[in-house]
């Protein structure tokens, strides 16, 4: 059952997610909320210089969003602010790709298991939930002092 | 278990819906249980949409063709149907709308107009607004919208534990104040039916309006608006197996007339000038610009239907099979009803939890079963809010809802608790 949606990668990382809950110090914050399902995600990046040295994160929702959040923390953390980006354009893509893409584990790691995901139009948002408010949180920590801002995506 | 028993023959039935045999990927057979979001058509409604646009289609009201006048006496006896189905005093009382969200927004915009006669009709300062908490977001927000507008205040009755709404302070909530209360006959999400004749009592010491929000009512059960003593009704086509595009507005002639014009245009006046314009008598004055004329023919034919049917034994076969979906959910470990748990005063839309999976994937493991549900707030966000939940999954039924379709839902419910556990 759900082969091709629920891969075991993504009930490992929503059963066992990695990097959860919110830490200080942090740059930059940001609160996403997917309105027709109710799923919310709060982001915080710390950066040193142009390194991401966390990326933690809470928040509530389904397997697909939760789990995409903790794939996120174990992708980025450690990585320059540029890597981050590409991998997140990397990532948006294939969700995007209508199931139509073949992933690289070389550049999106357990972040291959959402390929599935791609095909289910309805789910695409849950996987990208907390990738848009990392860009966000990331956005604000690169524009300087510690804002805390609440957007209703 | 008990055996279940339905004063309906829903085999028959079924057999009007052809979408009902439809098989799904991987060759499942629709187990469709979402009728509140939107019902299944019978032939006998689509057929009817089809015989207009192929036989008789013209415009309505202005053409002197036979065509012109076929079209127009189609138009106007699906009004005189709808008339007939909620026991409308008169045919004129019945306003058409695209949807039910524009006749309650009709109400609403048009009272913070300013632009009535009567400042019975007319929201202000000092003034009062009247929801619940278990509206749709269709009778919140354009009262919100009329609040800021006017700087009438908003105020909403709360919700008790089980469900219901709390009239506790009914006696301070609704008071002279107070010139429209605005409230869910059915709730969308709990299933709840509200004690209207209580509410109606109250609104009527202080002089307020009551408007009644029937989308979850009309389409599964006898509605007569003299009886329920409201002054205004709405109600959509798409959830009593008609057409999408079409609604009811019903209200008092009295209240109707008092209410300026909501869109201007064509059809809705009686004589216009560059220097000012007169309005045409209800209902046209609130009808402006062509109308949606095969999806009111349609929602006629539905009517038939329905009525040939009878509404009684649709809501008793419907009030059997929420009353075995209930004993079944409560037999799978871990789902709780998020709502009134008994068949006292409600009807048949179920929502629940399961414990430990999001609602999300319950519904998406449900489809993969072939099962149809909701999943999410259901348009009702403050409902979740007030029960501490991020959404729900809700089954809802019709009159072609089988008991083996609620086993599926139960079986699938256990798979779903399988996978996750």
């Amino acid at each position: 059952m759900s082969d091709s949606l629920y891969q075991e990668i993504i009930l490992d990382h929503y059963k066992h997610p990695h990097g959860r809950g919110l830490r200080e110090p942090f740059g930059g914050e940001a609160h996403h909320v997917n309105p027709t399902c109710g799923d919310e995600i709060t982001v915080r990046v710390a950066l040193d210089g142009s390194t991401i040295t966390d990326v933690s994160y809470e928040g509530q929702g389904c397997s697909i969003s939760q789990a995409s959040a903790s794939v996120l923390h174990e992708l980025l953390t450690g990585s320059s602010v540029s890597d981050a980006f590409a991998v997140e354009q990397t990532f948006v893509e294939l969700m995007q790709g209508k199931g139509q893409i073949e992933p690289d584990e070389d550049v999106l790691g357990d972040g291959i298991a959402f390929a599935g995901v791609a095909k289910y139009p309805a789910r695409v948002k849950c996987a990208l939930l907390s990738w848009m408010a990392f860009k966000d949180a990331t956005a604000r920590a690169m524009a300087g002092p510690v804002t805390v801002e609440e957007d209703a995506r | 278990m008990s055996t279940p028993h339905s004063p309906l023959d829903v085999d028959r039935v079924r057999k009007d819906f052809p979408i009902l045999e439809r098989r799904l990927a991987g060759d499942r057979p629709l187990v469709y249980l979402d009728s509140a979001n939107t019902s299944q058509k019978p032939m006998a409604v689509l057929d009817t949409l089809a015989e207009h646009y192929t036989r008789h289609n013209a415009n309505v009201a202005r053409a002197v063709h036979q065509l012109g006048e076929e079209s127009t006496a189609a138009y106007e006896g699906a009004r005189d149907k709808l008339a007939a189905l909620i026991k409308a005093p008169s045919r004129d009382e019945i306003i058409f709308t695209k949807n039910a969200s524009e006749a309650l927004n009709l109400v609403a915009h048009t009272l913070a107009s300013g632009l009535a006669d009567d400042p019975r009709y007319r929201l202000g300062p000092g003034d009062e607004i009247v929801v619940t908490e278990m509206e749709h977001h269709s009778n919140i927000v354009p009262w919100q919208l009329a609040a800021k507008r006017t700087g009438a205040a908003f105020r909403w009755f709360g919700l008790t534990d089980d469900g219901r709404l709390d009239l506790s302070t009914i006696g301070e909530l609704i008071n002279e104040r107070t010139k429209i209360v605005s409230l869910v006959h059915q709730s969308n999400s709990l299933g709840t039916v509200n004690d209207v004749a209580t509410v109606v009592a109250r609104a009527r010491e202080v002089g307020a309006l009551v408007l009644l929000d029937a989308s979850q009512s009309v389409p599964h059960q006898s509605v007569d608006v003299n009886e329920l003593g409201i002054d205004l009704l709405a109600f959509t086509g798409h959830k009593m197996v008609g057409p999408t595009g079409i609604g009811v507005l019903w209200g008092r002639r009295e209240v109707l007339d008092g209410l300026p014009p909501f869109l201007g245009g064509g059809e809705m006046i009686e004589t216009v000038a560059m220097t000012g314009s007169t309005f045409a008598p209800i209902p046209h004055k609130f009808e402006a610009g062509t109308p949606p004329i095969a999806q009111a023919i349609g929602l006629g034919a539905a009517v038939d239907y329905l009525t040939g049917i009878g509404l009684d034994r649709i809501h008793a076969h419907e009030q059997a099979v929420t009353a075995y979906a209930l004993e079944r959910l409560r037999g799978v470990d871990g789902v709780r009803i998020i709502g009134p748990d008994s068949m006292e005063s409600r009807g048949g839309t179920v929502s629940f939890v399961v414990d430990g999976v999001h609602p999300h994937d319950v519904g998406q493991l449900l489809d993969e079963q072939g099962v149809a549900v909701r999943v999410g707030h259901h348009c009702a966000r403050p409902v979740c809010v007030r029960y501490g939940i991020p959404a729900t999954t809700r089954a809802s039924f019709y009159l072609y809802t089988t008991f083996d379709e609620i086993d599926a839902l139960a079986d699938g419910l256990h798979q779903v608790k399988r996978f996750f556990g």
